[in-house]
């Protein structure tokens, strides 16, 4: 190993923390696994595989409904993890925390609800250039069935958010405001405290899509300022199919349900159901109850290892990777935002994105290449897709090493 | 480079990539639009057929190297081919491109460069785009072709 190639392991002992995550040991096509998809979804930390088998091998029983000792501790234990992620975000109060399937389920509650209510003919709902197609498409959804419209925020070349046109666009007519903490496929950290201060100005709630962000940065939603916060389980070291929506109380108390069913109710006649108390007005249904517990757990793991040294750590990776993949003679980086994640997106002279996934993978590298779920922003960059290596505070400066030598490979394949 | 990529990315393959034969418009004949939303590939496809036989075929479009040479080599072997020859040549190159890695590779003669794709299960999607899109114009349905 060179002296280039050492870790800063005065920020993080990332030797110990990789062996926490037991598909990294993992070897691919004879070749050690380099895991650079992060953005995609996060490897799982042995806490939390141990936490779902132990929920289903000891625990597993229906909460808010017997008087059993199983189904009491089921309970116990998915207010604890409310109560986790309610600390994890530093919401007010734990009852603003509703667990979901994941952001987009998130953002899709806050339009088909809170959009519904407050959205009708002619009214405006602002997004921006570079968001997910799950920020995208139940905007899109709502301003279509209310004959409302969608306004954009355009994005600078180097990727970041044009502030003037975002306050041009702010009219008496802007309902919400939806835009992303992290972009996904540029790495973007956009200033969502300012956002929400210039919206909040004019009276108008924001939404912040932050699925790229949690597991990256520390957030505080009451410093932010933001009235919904949406993110994945997955992509902070949880399982699948479990997500937050942070709502701030009063606003979820005056929304409709999202959904009808069991658990959302606290009486139901045939003529008439009284809804339950928050959260539970928006968990119809047996939820995710495993899911829950298992993002309980990821969250515990990246609260003990700390966000703020993740922070720092991923910083100074991103910034070794910057300068490595900039070496690279007829490769782009797309999205080089001064505030960014550890997202390099790039683009290559004579080699398809596509044909770049494939040949690193025969080496044991795993990256994205297509469109990222951004098409709009796709076309926005003139690009029909990039290659997306995304980092997570267990990568190392040795597997940037192994990208740089492979992207050397494909440039001389196709040369 | 491991044995399944170099048979992949074989020469052949990296020189129609690098150097797209009938990599143009034709006007007046017909076309289709082919579409592979999982990577955003896309491109068009224009046949000019007369008494049953195409008499020039050629694409446009952008995609990775497998989708662009599988276009080239299909408009290069296509042409002058009747429409019953096109459509079998279709079936056969589908089942080469989707056979099983260990089944011998199908000889569709400059075609048999894309069998290695079988390797690849993930791009075979690429390597069939053009023909899809080949398929649609033949039929003159006039609608964007889906990989999906």
């Amino acid at each position: 190993m060179t002296a280039a190639a050492s870790p800063p392991t005065a920020i993080l002992d990332v030797a110990t923390i990789r062996t926490d995550f037991p598909i990294l040991q993992r070897s691919l096509h004879g070749q050690p696994l380099v895991y650079l998809d992060n953005a995609a979804t996060t490897q799982k930390p042995q806490a939390v595989i141990d936490r779902l088998v132990r929920y289903y091998a000891d625990e597993n029983a229906n909460i808010h409904r017997g008087v059993h000792v199983l189904s009491v501790e089921a309970t116990d234990a998915y207010d604890a993890a409310r109560e986790r992620v309610r600390r994890f975000l530093n919401a007010a109060e734990a009852r603003e925390i509703v667990f979901v399937r994941g952001a987009t389920e998130a953002i899709n509650v806050v339009a088909a609800t809170y959009g519904r209510t407050h959205v009708g003919a002619g009214d405006e709902v602002v997004i921006s250039e570079m968001e997910h197609h799950s920020n995208i498409v139940p905007w899109q959804m709502l301003c279509e069935e209310k004959g409302a419209h969608l306004r954009v925020i355009p994005i600078t070349d180097s990727g970041e958010l044009r502030l003037d046109e975002y306050e041009r666009l702010l009219t008496p007519r802007t309902r919400i405001v939806a835009v992303t903490h992290v972009s996904n496929a540029l790495g973007t950290i956009n200033p969502v405290e300012l956002l929400v201060r210039v919206a909040h100005d004019r009276g108008i709630p924001v939404v912040i899509d932050g699925a790229q962000a949690v597991a990256h940065t520390p957030v505080d939603v009451q410093a932010i300022g933001c009235d919904f916060y949406a993110f994945s389980g997955h992509k902070v070291f949880g399982p699948t199919g479990i997500g937050v929506l942070y709502g701030r109380a009063p606003l979820l108390e005056a929304m409709p349900p999202y959904q009808g069913g069991g658990d959302m109710i606290r009486s139901v006649t045939f003529e008439r159901t009284m809804y339950n108390d928050l959260p539970y007005k928006f968990e119809a249904g047996t939820p995710n109850i495993a899911g829950v517990v298992g993002l309980d757990a990821a969250l515990a793991y990246v609260t003990a290892v700390g966000l703020d040294r993740i922070a720092s750590y991923e910083r100074d990776l991103l910034a070794y990777g910057t300068d490595a993949l900039s070496d690279i003679t007829g490769l782009r980086l797309t999205g080089t935002s001064r505030h960014k994640a550890g997202i390099l997106s790039f683009v290559m002279d004579a080699v398809h994105p596509h044909d770049l996934g494939t040949i690193l993978d025969q080496d044991g590298i795993a990256i994205r290449a297509g469109h990222h779920c951004c098409q709009p922003l796709m076309a926005r960059l003139g690009v029909p897709a990039t290659a997306r290596a995304s980092l997570a505070f267990y990568n190392t400066r040795d597997e940037i090493n192994s990208l740089v030598t492979s992207l050397q490979k494909a440039k001389a394949v196709f040369a | 480079m491991s044995a399944d990529l170099q048979e992949l990315y074989q020469e052949v393959i990296l020189d129609h990539n690098r150097r797209p034969r009938n990599f143009r418009m034709l006007e007046g004949g017909r076309k289709a639009e082919g579409f592979n939303p999982l990577c955003g590939d896309r491109l068009t496809v224009y046949l000019r057929i007369a008494e049953g036989v195409i008499t020039d075929i050629s694409f446009q479009g952008s995609g990775c190297a497998i989708s662009k040479a599988s276009a080239s080599l299909m408009t290069e072997s296509l042409k002058g081919k009747s429409v019953v020859e096109a459509a079998a040549l279709f079936n056969r190159f589908q089942h080469m491109v989707t056979a099983s890695p260990d089944s011998p590779i199908d000889q569709l003669g400059k075609l048999t460069a894309l069998g290695g794709v079988r390797q690849f299960p993930i791009r075979v999607k690429c390597a069939s785009l053009a023909w899809h899109t080949m398929r649609a114009a033949l039929d003159a349905r006039d609608e964007v072709v889906s990989t999906e």
